[in-house]
């Protein structure tokens, strides 16, 4: 297998288990690459690519961009706060526009989910979801993957708990979908109301209390509350939150065994997470952001090689 | 179809890899500021015989034998299935003299490429090339090996095939046709 099965980045769940292999493999090569005097490679030279940011972001887009940049392309920003979004133009529109300039790829991130499948239906370029609203987040998926393998030697049996707000997360979603694709065991936890109700068609674990959750698992994925998507109030307070699903060093030392702790960022420190369990030699937070850089280059130049 | 013919034997293989490493060490003496760097992916397998070879005869055991990748560099990346291999050189390349190595030297473009992906490692004083066979005739570049095992004349429907101890269990090196007829 020396190609990807499919045109765009869309989502996880339009991967096979050989693309996400041969993106992770790949990424081993450009995390060499990376950690070279001279970081940079000729490969997109030739290639156009339009960062479109609908939703802020500082982690993803930094990343990307500086995987794009690393790799030789040519790359063109837009943040909708600074556009004629505002203006009341429309998201085909806007990417016609955009495309018309000569772009190749595009690397999008929309608050509304499918923006992604929309656009690579309307539009002749290649496209790279750096999620949309609450469906996925493939690069970050693929990443942890990445992050995982690299601390655990592999990702086969392995089990991963992924904690928090589940209803709003695309990066628990898009994780459920790799890991599970990589033959890890998932569960998830957290506050009943933050569950979806069609989390058992997913095939996952589901755990409502935080201690049993780390006793069973190997890795720890802790998710941000996302407070920009709750209309509602899911829970009393963010207080209360923190002492029944916040994980502190106390409960992380009480624990039988070593897990590894993972965030997908921003950190709210003391919320979801404590600053010592955050800055422990479990946590592998900052390598998920050195890999993500990687596991992007790779993504990019595997689709750029497709014709 | 053709029959596939014998270039080298693995007697002859032997005799030609020695040969190679005579004529490095009539240039480059103790290799004290010489490095071998192999082209991912086939031709590590002669960089690191001719490293082994170099250190029996030399009797000398800190000769530096690197493996370069050169996948993001190449031109036609986007023409060809290619997978990245390792690249690992560790060591500095600034002010050396450099050996580059790979089994088969045909249009030139990997030898091109490999020039490239050598600069992320610094500066080199000095750069040759070293290959096991050279098909002269199918050059894209203005490339040329100075170290060469065997030249051999060939059109582009033929193929060389190299093949190791290593990984194939032996060493030959052959010739075959893939036109249909």
């Amino acid at each position: 297998m020396t190609k990807l099965s499919t045109k765009h980045l869309l989502g996880i769940k339009d991967l096979t288990t050989e693309d996400i292999q041969l993106i992770l493999s790949t990424a081993d090569s450009f995390k060499e690459v990376i950690n070279r005097p001279i970081k940079k490679v000729p490969s997109l030279r030739d290639i156009t690519i339009a960062n479109l940011f609908f939703e802020n972001s500082t982690r993803t887009k930094l990343s990307f961009e500086l995987a794009e940049k690393r790799l030789s392309a040519d790359v063109v920003n837009f943040a909708s706060s600074s556009s004629s979004v505002k203006k009341g133009e429309t998201l085909i529109d806007t990417v016609n526009n955009i495309l018309a300039m000569k772009v190749d790829m595009v690397v999008m991130r929309h608050p509304n989910p499918g923006a992604a499948v929309f656009l690579s239906k309307h539009i002749d370029a290649k496209i790279i979801n750096a999620g949309d609203g609450a469906h996925e987040h493939p690069t970050q998926a693929l990443l942890d993957a990445f992050s995982i393998k690299e601390r655990l030697g592999e990702i086969k049996g392995k089990k991963v708990v992924i904690v928090g707000d589940i209803l709003h997360s695309r990066v628990a979603l898009s994780n459920i979908f790799c890991l599970q694709k990589l033959g890890a065991e998932v569960m998830v936890c957290g506050p009943t109301t933050l569950m979806p109700k069609y989390i058992g068609s997913l095939g996952v674990k589901v755990e409502y209390n935080l201690r049993k959750a780390l006793e069973w698992c190997d890795v720890a994925n802790m998710l941000r509350i996302q407070l920009e998507r709750q209309e509602i109030k899911y829970f009393p307070s963010l207080r209360e939150y923190t002492m029944l699903f916040g994980l502190n060093k106390e409960l992380l030392d009480s624990l039988s065994k070593k897990i590894v702790i993972m965030h997908p960022g921003p950190i709210n420190r003391g919320v979801e997470i404590t600053s010592d369990v955050a800055d422990s030699d479990q946590s592998i937070i900052l390598e998920q952001v050195e890999n993500g850089v990687a596991v992007r280059m790779a993504v990019l130049f595997l689709l750029a090689g497709r014709a | 179809m053709m029959k596939p013919r014998i270039i080298l034997d693995s007697k002859h293989f032997e005799i030609t890899v020695t040969r190679l490493c005579y004529q490095l060490i009539e240039v480059h003496n103790d290799f004290s500021n010489t490095v071998i760097v192999g082209l991912q992916p086939r031709g590590i397998y002669l960089a690191k015989r001719i490293q082994k070879k170099l250190t029996e005869i030399l009797n000398k055991k800190d000769i530096k034998c690197g493996s370069l990748d050169t996948t993001f560099y190449r031109d036609d990346f986007r023409k060809k299935e290619l997978v990245p291999s390792i690249t690992e050189i560790d060591f500095i390349i600034e002010d050396k003299n450099v050996i580059m190595v790979d089994d088969v030297l045909y249009t030139g473009r990997t030898i091109r490429a490999g020039l490239d992906a050598m600069l992320a490692f610094g500066r080199p004083n000095d750069v040759e090339l070293l290959v096991l066979i050279d098909r002269r005739l199918s050059r894209h570049l203005p490339i040329q090996a100075k170290y060469i095992g065997k030249t051999i004349d060939s059109i582009a429907s033929e193929k060389v095939k190299v093949e190791w101890q290593e990984t194939d269990g032996a060493d030959k090196v052959t010739l075959f046709s893939t036109a249909k007829d």
